[in-house]
């Protein structure tokens, strides 16, 4: 099921992500600048900022949703260059308790054109069943959306990313609203999905936790990226200290 | 209609039997139209938090036949269904372009409408009576022609339904996704505003403005409280706005009440069920 061949460093015949000189100004103000950045295929990257430092847009920037100066580009394995596909975990809202929406009829809208007002066919049904397998999910089709803890609704939201399955995958603020099992549970399907399927994996977050854990990369950035490294590096850097008003350390005197 | 005529003339009431009664039979047919209508369009009035929004959809349909009235016109439907449109039209494109929350924007559009409504009304020493029939609604206004002219538009609301329903609520459940996967709805989201519009608009006379809004909201609240998904809660909001609406027309009927008010009732009491029903699966 792998869809592109694994990659080192050397992006000469591998798949990679590449910004360059990214910018964006919203009414008169930059909310994001000299944005530069290179991710593998296979990495999972965490971006790390405090609130209003530009990770949404980044995001949407990178979605296509937003005017935005400089370039993103893909490369394909094999040297091509080419649109990415890109599946999108966005921040969830909290759904009506009530809601008469089940996952089977919310999935099904967002993959297929069948009309979900009508009796849904057993191959859709299945076909939405073996999509949420991906994410370990598929005993959830027929729950309602309001039933679903932070971490299931992630999961089924993170299923619908994988369908169609996309190059790079972005997960905006994944584990806020689940709890501390939510969370490792989504982490190590996040690994094993990047093993599976040979994703990129970008997500936002503001919990450092377990950073040095998964992140094969840490993004520092607030308004333009600040400092790129592991999880160590970036968490004892000045910059961190800097932007997070963490007291600085007391420098070695000579 | 001869058709329909006898096929009533087959049903076992004395109202039924053939040569007479034609009103109850027009009413009959189109209590069998408009209630799928508005079932079908409450599950998306219930489902956008549009119910504040159909209310004053229901004022704005009077203002327009105000206005049509003191143009002189005979018959003040096309004014007023004209003015319902352009008005939920303008409606919707104000929504997305103010960052008023949408219960503000109602609040501005309804009073404004009804201010305008009355001012045309009363206009040169006008008399307000006249438009008492919409307040309370007329079932003896039902003609052929309207009820044919609602049949249409529940087909085209079906079709509507059948292209659009994924993305609508896709784009109601969870905007941001149906943003990121391409979903833009404006059009449909308009459609479906004109839509309410007309229906709110042709059917006025019958039901009555002052309860109207009860068929666009009651239907699929109490289908909200029993639905575990989309099926169910067309089915039991369809289902309900049907059954309600021929009990409140036979009601209304025998007792020689207002069939809007009656249907109403009904429709609150299978509400009052629907929340009996959720405590107890709870």
């Amino acid at each position: 099921m792998t869809i592109h061949k694994h990659c080192g460093d050397n992006c000469h015949d591998s798949c990679c992500l590449q910004i360059t000189g990214l910018g964006v100004v919203s009414d008169g103000r930059t909310i994001l600048r000299d944005i530069d950045l290179h991710i593998h295929c296979g990495q999972i990257v965490a971006v790390i900022g405090p609130n209003g430092a530009g990770k949404s847009t980044l995001f949407q920037a990178i979605l296509g949703q937003r005017p935005h100066t400089g370039s993103i580009s893909f490369q394909r394995s094999g040297g091509k260059k080419t649109r990415p596909l890109i599946g999108y975990v966005p921040q969830s809202p909290a759904f009506g308790k009530g809601d008469p929406v089940s996952v089977l009829d919310f999935f099904a809208a967002a993959v297929d054109a069948h009309p979900i007002f009508l009796p849904v066919p057993k191959k859709l049904r299945q076909r939405v069943a073996e999509c949420l397998a991906h994410v370990h999910a598929e005993g959830l089709i027929d729950q309602q959306l309001g039933s679903l803890s932070g971490g299931e609704l992630q999961r089924v939201l993170l299923a619908l990313a994988l369908e169609p399955l996309p190059h790079i995958l972005i997960l905006d603020e994944p584990f806020s609203g689940v709890d501390v099992e939510g969370e490792l549970q989504l982490l190590l399907l996040l690994d094993e999905l990047r093993r599976t399927f040979d994703l990129s994996i970008l997500l936002s977050t503001h919990d450092f936790s377990n950073l040095a854990d998964y992140a094969d990369k840490v993004v520092l950035m607030k308004e333009t990226v600040l400092k790129v490294g592991t999880a160590k590096e970036v968490m004892g850097s000045p910059e961190f200290a800097r932007v997070f008003h963490l007291r600085p350390r007391k420098e070695e005197t000579p | 209609m001869n058709l329909w005529y006898a096929l009533v003339e087959l049903l076992p009431f004395e109202w039924a039997a053939p040569g007479h009664m034609f009103f109850m039979k027009n009413a009959l047919l189109a209590v069998l139209v408009i209630t799928p209508l508005f079932g079908l369009l409450s599950t998306m009035v219930v489902t956008q938090k549009m119910s504040f929004f159909s209310d004053a959809l229901g004022h704005c349909a009077f203002t327009g036949a105000a206005i049509g009235v003191l143009c002189g016109m005979d018959d003040p439907t096309a004014a007023s269904v004209a003015f319902a449109i352009a008005l939920s039209v303008l409606f919707t494109w104000v929504r997305h372009r103010t960052t008023l929350a949408n219960d503000t924007v109602i609040g501005v559009f309804s009073s404004t409408a009804v201010a305008l409504g009355i001012f045309a009304a009363t206009f040169d020493g006008g008399s307000f009576t006249k438009f008492n029939s919409y307040l309370i609604g007329d079932i003896l206004s039902v003609d052929p022609a309207t009820i044919g002219l609602l049949a249409v538009i529940l087909l085209l609301v079906v079709v509507l339904w059948i292209v659009s329903f994924n993305r609508l609520l896709l784009s109601s459940v969870h905007p941001v996704l149906a943003h990121s996967r391409g979903i833009e709805v404006a059009w449909e989201e308009g459609l479906f505003t004109a839509a309410v519009a007309v229906v709110v608009t042709l059917s006025m006379t019958w039901v009555g403005l002052l309860v109207i809004n009860s068929l666009l909201v009651l239907p699929a609240a109490a289908a909200r409280n029993l639905a575990k998904n989309v099926r169910q809660y067309h089915l039991f909001s369809i289902l309900g706005a049907v059954v309600c609406g021929l009990a409140g027309l036979f009601t209304s009927y025998y007792l020689g009440a207002s069939t809007g008010a009656s249907i109403t009732l009904y429709l609150a009491f299978y509400f009052l069920l629907s929340l009996a029903g959720q405590s107890g699966r709870r």
